[in-house]
This record gives structure tokens, C-alpha cells and sequence, in this order.
């Protein structure tokens, strides 16, 4: 079984936001990746941004001033 | 065979458009519906394609450009998504069915009012109509960008700035203009714009969408998956995910995607200088052939389409000439734009339209006018 971990997972009301994140995240050198949503966070089957807890700061920084569209910053023992 | 029919679809693409085509169904998963490999290939293409067209028409947010089957179905979204019952709507003579059809519907059915700006004999409107037709319940402008049966082009500066001026919506049909034309929803003050891939995007058919400005709501007509928010019981309300439910065309959506790298690249004034030399061209070998009408506004701007008649032959028999004799591919009848006919007087004869591509060359515009001249002689 995989080993359980602290993440801060972002989610989203869409799709296309989800993968803005990814495009913007991947243009600048930020880390995490895309993973279905935690059963934790909502039954949906949508997908969320998974990073590091230690990234938080720079990833809020990015979605702010790129005025991306996020559902919440999480932390989370995934 | 020459193809001259490509206001109606574009035969000719880019080979990359084929070849991303063929690539994304050898790789596309369902996009938005996982995080697997698949799935994101075919997501992050999707959304690559809503940044192309975003930055191509001016809209403002990549994640207001919503993907429908071609115009018809965006228009359809756009007109019974923002007209409510009570509401009166200003179009124009120049209307394809794909937006007349269901404003009549919307007028039999909703109680909505119409009113159209009259064209006159070279299919040419008086901006000051709009004007003119304004009243208190004036909602809404739908209005094409350019005529699919006469080239003819409409000053989407000005209407914008009249519908902008009285708080209307204005809604655009770019089905002839996409690819060839700028378009600028900021300038032009267009709260939703609707355009189809396969015309002069050079996209896949099945491909094409609606951008919508922020803050404009449209009811969804259509509701179902969308791979979020699984257990609300609406449509979610945010863009592009309100507007799209059901698997998107994936393989078409990649198509589009290589063809709209290919404009940038061309450039579509590199486009619409070609196919502008080509009509003009054409429209010197064919002014001056005894019997032969031309109709539209040479003098205008305009798209790379020519609508003409020879005598009173039935335009049906001269583009069956054409494709038989001489494998000249043509549109004749009434292209679906049935109030521009009757104000060209051309409800009975139809009409013969030659609409010039990118990939169309001047041997071909001359062989067209050799096969007019003789058809006519």
C-alpha cells in the first residue's frame, strides 16, 4: 500500500481551470501534478493539483496573480 | 477536381491538421475524466485550443470559449440561452438559417419579437436601421459578420458600438469570417461570438464553439456529464463546464488545434490577401461576360465569395455544368440564406457560388472563368 503523506492539494470548479494550473505551474518552474480528488476533500470525480505542504506559499502567490479560479487550498494525509 | 465551394467547408487542410487528428485518436483518453495520461493528453490539447482561440477572437478568458459541433450549435446555445419571452431582437437580411431558424422559433414559440435591417439589391444595409428598429424591448443584435452567399461584410465596430450604447447583447456569427477576418470582441463590443472549425479555421468538421464575455449568463440547453461536480443535480454554473456537457470531440478539437497553430503561422492576413486577389480575379473574367450577373458589393470589404447567375439558367444545371464538364466545384440554390435571396430577387433562379480558399490557385480562378465564358456562350 502507498505510504501516507502530508499534501497540500488544491482543487477546482473545472476542468479547464485544473489544467491551467498545470500549464501555468509547468511555465514556471513549479512543482506538483494533477491526481483525481481526494475522497476526503468531496465524492466528485473531478481532478486537483498536488504539491508539496512546503510549496503552499508560492503556488497561492501564483494562482493569485494569475487570477486563476481555485475551489480551496487543502492539506491533507494522502 | 477544383474545389470552389469553400464557404461551405474548407476540403483542403493543413496535412498537420490530418495528422493530429490521426495522433489524438491513437492517444486521447476521455478528457476531463481522470488524471491518467490519456485523459490529460486529451484535456491539456482542449485547453491549449481554448488559449489559441481565445487570443485569435479577443476573448478575454481562455475558459470562456466553450466548444460546440460547428455554429449552428453555438448559435442555437447563444439564441435560446439569453433571449427570453418578451424580448425583441434586431437582426439582419444577410442571416444564415443557422441563426434565423431559431429566432422564428423563438418568435412562434416565446413570444419574442423580431425585426430585420432590410438589405437592398447588392445585399448592402443602412447601419442607421438599426436605429431605426430599436424599441424599449430591445434585448438583443444577432448578426452575421460576413454574407455566406455574397461576400459581403458587416462593420462589427459599428453595430457593436450601437448595441453597447443601448445596453443590448450582441450576438456574432463568425461562420464565414473565423480565419480570415480580424476579430476583436473588445473592440467590437461582442458579448458572445459563435464560429465553426471547418470553414476557414481549416479545422475538422464537428468542431467549433462559442466565446462568451464575462458576466454574460447563458442557460445550458443541453445538461448531463461533465467529469465535476458529480453530485450536484444542475449543470455547474462555471465556464466552459456550463456549457458542455457530454464528451467533447477530443479528435476534432487536436485537428483544430494544429489548423489554428497553422493560421498563426500564415498569418490570416497572409490568408485574406490571397483569396482576396483570387476573387478579384475571378470577378475581372467574369463582370463583363454578356448574361452573366454578379451579386453582392464589389466595392466593400469582403470575403473571397462570388455569387453570380448566367442568364436565366436554374443554378442548379449551371453548377451541375460545372462538376460534370469541367470539375468545378460550385454551390448553387439558395444557401440557406433565404431573406438575402428574396432581397437580391434571386428566390426562384438561386444562385451559383464560387468561394476561394487558401489552397486555390490562379489557374484554377481562370479555368473557372474559361468554363463561365463557355456556359454562357
Amino acid at each position: 500500500m502507498r505510504e501516507k503523506k502530508l499534501w497540500l492539494v488544491i482543487t477546482f470548479h473545472t476542468t479547464a481551470a485544473a489544467i491551467a494550473m498545470e500549464k501555468l505551474c509547468r511555465a514556471q518552474g513549479l512543482p506538483g501534478r494533477l491526481i483525481p480528488v481526494p475522497r476526503e476533500l468531496t465524492a466528485d470525480c473531478g481532478m486537483a493539483w498536488r504539491a508539496g505542504t512546503e510549496d503552499r506559499a508560492a503556488l497561492e502567490t501564483m494562482v493569485a496573480q494569475e487570477k486563476l479560479e481555485a475551489a480551496g487550498f487543502h492539506e491533507l494525509m494522502i | 477536381m477544383i474545389y470552389l465551394d469553400n464557404a461551405a467547408t474548407t476540403l483542403r487542410k493543413p496535412p498537420q491538421v490530418v495528422d493530429a487528428v490521426a495522433r489524438a485518436m491513437g492517444s486521447f483518453g476521455n478528457s476531463a475524466r481522470g488524471t491518467h495520461e490519456g485523459s490529460l493528453a486529451a484535456s491539456r490539447v482542449i485547453y491549449d485550443t481554448r488559449c489559441s482561440l481565445a487570443s485569435l477572437f479577443g476573448c478575454e478568458r481562455p475558459d470562456h470559449v466553450a466548444f460546440a459541433c460547428n455554429s449552428t450549435e453555438a448559435l442555437n446555445i447563444a439564441i435560446h440561452g439569453c433571449i427570453r419571452s418578451g424580448d425583441h431582437v434586431i437582426s439582419t437580411d444577410l442571416e444564415h438559417n443557422s441563426v434565423l431558424r431559431p429566432l422564428y422559433r423563438l418568435e412562434r414559440e416565446e413570444n419574442v419579437s423580431l425585426s430585420f435591417v432590410p438589405a437592398d439589391k447588392r445585399g448592402s444595409i443602412d447601419y442607421a436601421d438599426f436605429e431605426r428598429l430599436l424599441q424599449p424591448e430591445t434585448r438583443a443584435v444577432v448578426c452575421t459578420h460576413a454574407s455566406n452567399l455574397t461576400g459581403n461584410v458587416l462593420d462589427l465596430v459599428r453595430i457593436g458600438q450601437f448595441a453597447h450604447a443601448h445596453g443590448l447583447l450582441f450576438i456574432v456569427d463568425a461562420s464565414q469570417s473565423a480565419g480570415v477576418l480580424p476579430i476583436d470582441m473588445e473592440k467590437m463590443h461582442i458579448d458572445v461570438l459563435c464560429f465553426t472549425g471547418h470553414k476557414s479555421l481549416m479545422g475538422p468538421q464537428g468542431t467549433g464553439g462559442l466565446c462568451v464575455r464575462e458576466g454574460v449568463d447563458i442557460r445550458p440547453w443541453k445538461v448531463g456529464g461533465t467529469g465535476v461536480q458529480t453530485y450536484l443535480h444542475e449543470q455547474p454554473e462555471q465556464m466552459p463546464t456550463r456549457l458542455e456537457a457530454g464528451t467533447l470531440n477530443g479528435h476534432g478539437i487536436a485537428g483544430l488545434n494544429a489548423a489554428l497553430d497553422f493560421l498563426q503561422e500564415t498569418g490570416i492576413e497572409t490568408i485574406h490577401a490571397h483569396e482576396t486577389a483570387l476573387l478579384r480575379r475571378f470577378v475581372e473574367g467574369v463582370r463583363d461576360i454578356p448574361g452573366v450577373t454578379l451579386y453582392g458589393d464589389f466595392d466593400c470589404e469582403r470575403t473571397a465569395v462570388a455569387a453570380l447567375n448566367i442568364g436565366s439558367m436554374d443554378s442548379g444545371e449551371v453548377s451541375d455544368i460545372l462538376a460534370e464538364d469541367y470539375g468545378i466545384a460550385t454551390r448553387p440554390g439558395a444557401h440557406c440564406a433565404p431573406r438575402l435571396h428574396r432581397a437580391l430577387g434571386t428566390e426562384e433562379q438561386g444562385a451559383v457560388r464560387f468561394s476561394f480558399g487558401w489552397y486555390n490557385t490562379e489557374e484554377e480562378v481562370d479555368e473557372a472563368v474559361r468554363a463561365v465564358r463557355e456556359i454562357a456562350t
